[in-house]
């Protein structure tokens, strides 16, 4: 089978569906890398036009990886609606995008349909869309998770205080911890990545931060960014995590790098709700983003948004409370510049989205690529108004351990103020008992860690 | 349009120049501008991260010191709005800007002249190329294959090359002390060691092709480390014995963070050379192998 048009006269011709997809995409660094990437500015186009003709099924049945030979296509496809599938399936991506685009199409008829799609339909309909497509159709959907608080819900903005210590220092954690709150940071999780990966001090950051978050009777969640299995020997040695956090990809191969398979995280999944202190129904955790399939050759001649809009289809599986996608973090060999991280950040939000994940985004950089400051604030003005669920709060936008730049505590106070949002219900009452906020606005004292000092803590150790 | 007398401008001046001197910014005049005076202003980069706190009136002032000695992260910033003060925000913007330069710059030619290292390339082209395909810098030229052939002593037991990888500042900064302390290490240990060697726009694996070539026993490669904001200078130590195309990562034994505040050079150049003896002795290098 082949798929030819004309543009200007000129003849394209393609020959397989992954092809397309690959070809069809914005520009990005890894895809040139790969070789897979469209040879023209034309011949992008051309490959749009063929994919704007194909149909939901063609998209399902030409999975960009075999069924037969990755695990990821298997569980996505196992997993599908088929009612819901049959449904929609003869609708042009074209059609699809129009409808997703249209006025009265709701966040209720698109959660619906959700559960019908696979990866490759929603890369598909999203390399036809613009930025600002991307933005208004994601402003449609409502992702609402349920840990031990909720987020997501509409007119909340919520944030992960990231405090990580070069040394996993527990007392230096904890300071940024504080600076963060005051900020009214921290009501998606308090998420710590260890420098160290072992049980023991997994253990260790897990009670630290569950303890603390007791003692100040804080509505929220904590979580240790171990690999995953090192998370679950640390709850068998005691440890108290609220959820499990564990990066996960878009091919079998590449989420064998990672450590990881379906059985794996059936196996997590199974555990937390067994041995968590939350109650859910909400236990995952999930980091993703374009170019590590890429990065770890592990891509199979596959286009990286189409790898991407896999994972979500493979993470959906575990009703994840946080999905954390972070665009930038590779380097340039995958996204160039500002322009494409914030491409790529946008695509993934909207993908996600559609798919059914709660989306938080951490659209980053690395020192080795030409992106500052200024690129990132762009990002995540979009991407708020494109209703992300949640950003990450690191000290300054400086992770001092993990060496990159991701948003800051002051970043996640202007936005909610940009665009009058609120933080989670129940966080924004326990900020106003500790005086951090009032009717939504930060108070004089606000920002200042020092306060920590002054109050009783009214929870229990 | 005059809103002041002379003298009162003056006087405001003078106002102004008292103020900054006590908020220790010092003036001095500059003979190179024509007696013209020169307001200098302190260094912000100069500040500890560990120390430096900007929140004005805090609620407990000796508490958030306690909190600020704890962590290098970014806390105790304070804020007009909900935005950043401007002394800290140009202090991230300098660390940014340390860390830029080091990965688009380029090793100076004075400095390898000074330092008696010849210069190769791989085949990358420009910096751009270097960035976007980390796969090029892995390869060596041609022409760079014959220069080796041409300066070096083939089949040494110890092959040193420098690399410069994303932080070129890391090479100058650390290689002049490092160097002499690694040769001299290695000659305390009756190591014979070949012509060192400069290797631009170069990845780890570059090592493999050097071998292929110079057919050295212990591989010794000196790269910069990807800049963070908290040092641009930090330089990593690759060992590998007799490194070949196909090599993995793990056959290689790594030495990372000297710098001045990391691992400082000199001590990292004789814990390098005691590591390449025990290389050579073990005749293998990497995570299965007990050094």
């Amino acid at each position: 089978m082949a798929w030819s048009t004309r543009l200007f006269g000129k003849n394209y011709t393609f020959f397989t569906i992954k092809e397309i997809l690959a070809k069809a995409g914005e520009e990005k660094s890894g895809d040139v890398l790969a070789g897979i990437a469209a040879g023209s500015n034309e011949e992008r186009i051309a490959a749009k036009r063929i994919l704007a003709e194909l149909t939901l099924k063609d998209l399902r049945e030409n999975p960009v990886l075999p069924y037969e030979e990755d695990e990821v296509t298997r569980v996505i496809d196992d997993g599908l609606c088929k009612g819901v599938y049959k449904s929609i399936c003869s609708m042009t991506v074209a059609e699809f995008r129009e409808w997703l685009l249209c006025h009265n199409t709701t966040c209720e008829d698109i959660r619906r349909v959700s559960v019908g799609l696979n990866g490759e339909m929603v890369s598909a309909v999203s390399k036809l869309m613009s930025n600002m497509d991307l933005v208004y159709a994601a402003s449609k959907i409502r992702v609402v998770t349920k840990n031990r608080t909720e987020i997501g819900l509409p007119g909340t903005l919520s944030y992960r205080i990231q405090p990580n210590h070069p040394s996993d220092s527990v007392e230096g954690i904890m300071a940024s911890v504080m600076e963060g709150l005051t900020y009214g940071s921290g009501d998606a999780v308090i998420g710590i990545n260890p420098n160290e990966d072992t049980v023991e001090n997994t253990v260790k950051l897990l009670n630290a931060s569950y303890d603390f978050i007791m003692e100040w009777a804080i509505p929220t969640q904590n979580c240790v960014l171990s690999h995953v299995t090192t998370q679950m020997k640390a709850v068998e040695d005691g440890g108290k995590a609220c959820m499990f956090f564990q990066s996960i990809a878009g091919s079998k191969s590449c989420n064998k790098v990672f450590g990881v398979s379906s059985a794996i995280l059936d196996e997590a999944f199974d555990m937390i709700k067994r041995e968590g202190y939350a109650a859910g129904p909400n236990l995952m955790y999930f980091e993703t983003g374009q170019g590590s399939e890429l990065s770890l050759d592990a891509h199979h001649g596959a286009d990286m948004q189409t790898l991407e809009a896999r994972t979500y289809g493979f993470g959906r599986r575990y009703m994840p409370f946080m999905v954390n996608n972070v665009s930038g973090f590779i380097g340039p060999e995958t996204l160039y510049d500002g322009k494409q991280i914030t491409r790529s950040s946008l695509e993934d939000h909207f993908m996600g989205k559609l798919i059914g994940l709660p989306m938080g985004m951490a659209p980053c950089y690395t020192n080795h690529v030409k992106v500052d400051q200024n690129d990132q604030e762009t990002a995540i003005m979009l991407l708020a108004m494109a209703g992300a669920n949640y950003y990450m709060g690191v000290p300054g936008s400086d992770d001092c351990m993990l060496s990159y730049q991701d948003t800051s505590y002051h970043d996640d106070a202007t936005l909610r103020e940009l665009l009058g949002l609120r933080p989670a219900p129940e966080f924004e009452k326990w900020l106003e008992t500790m005086g951090i906020m009032k009717d939504g606005k930060l108070t004089p004292i606000a920002g200042d860690p020092s306060l920590f000092s002054t109050i009783t803590p009214r929870g229990r150790r | 349009m005059a809103l002041f007398k002379d003298d009162q401008i003056e006087n405001v001046v003078q106002k102004i120049l008292e103020e900054l001197k006590n908020k220790s910014v010092s003036t001095e005049i500059n003979p190179q501008t024509n007696n013209r005076q020169t307001m200098e202003f302190s260094d912000i980069t100069e500040y500890s991260l560990f120390e430096k706190t900007f929140i004005k009136n805090p609620i407990d002032q000796e508490y958030l010191s306690r909190l600020k000695s704890l962590t290098p992260a970014r806390i105790a910033l304070g804020r007009t709005g909900p935005r950043y003060l401007t002394v800290p925000w140009l202090r991230f913007k300098a660390d940014h800007a340390s860390a830029m330069d080091a990965v688009f710059s380029d090793v100076s030619k004075d400095f390898l002249d000074q330092m008696g290292l010849f210069t190769i390339k791989t085949v990358v082209r420009d910096k751009d190329e270097y960035l976007t395909r980390p796969d090029l810098g892995k390869i060596l030229s041609e022409e760079a294959k014959e220069e080796i052939r041409k300066h070096c002593t083939l089949k040494p037991q110890v092959q040193i090359i420098i690399v410069d990888g994303l932080s070129t500042k890391a090479i100058e900064a650390n290689i002049p002390d490092f160097l002499p302390a690694l040769l001299e290490g290695l000659k305390a240990h009756d190591l014979e060691v070949g012509v060192p060697f400069f290797i631009k726009f170069g990845r780890v694996p570059v090592m493999d092709d050097v071998n292929e070539v110079i057919q050295a026993d212990v591989l010794v490669e000196l790269v910069g480390e990807r800049p963070g904001l908290g040092t641009a200078t930090s330089m990593s130590a690759y060992l590998c014995w007799r490194p070949k195309k196909g090599t993995v990562e793990s056959d290689r034994t790594v030495v990372s963070n000297i710098h001045e505040s990391g691992m400082p050079p000199v001590e990292a150049g004789a814990h390098v050379a005691s590591l390449v003896k025990k290389i050579y002795d073990k005749k293998g290098s990497g995570i299965n192998v007990n050094i």
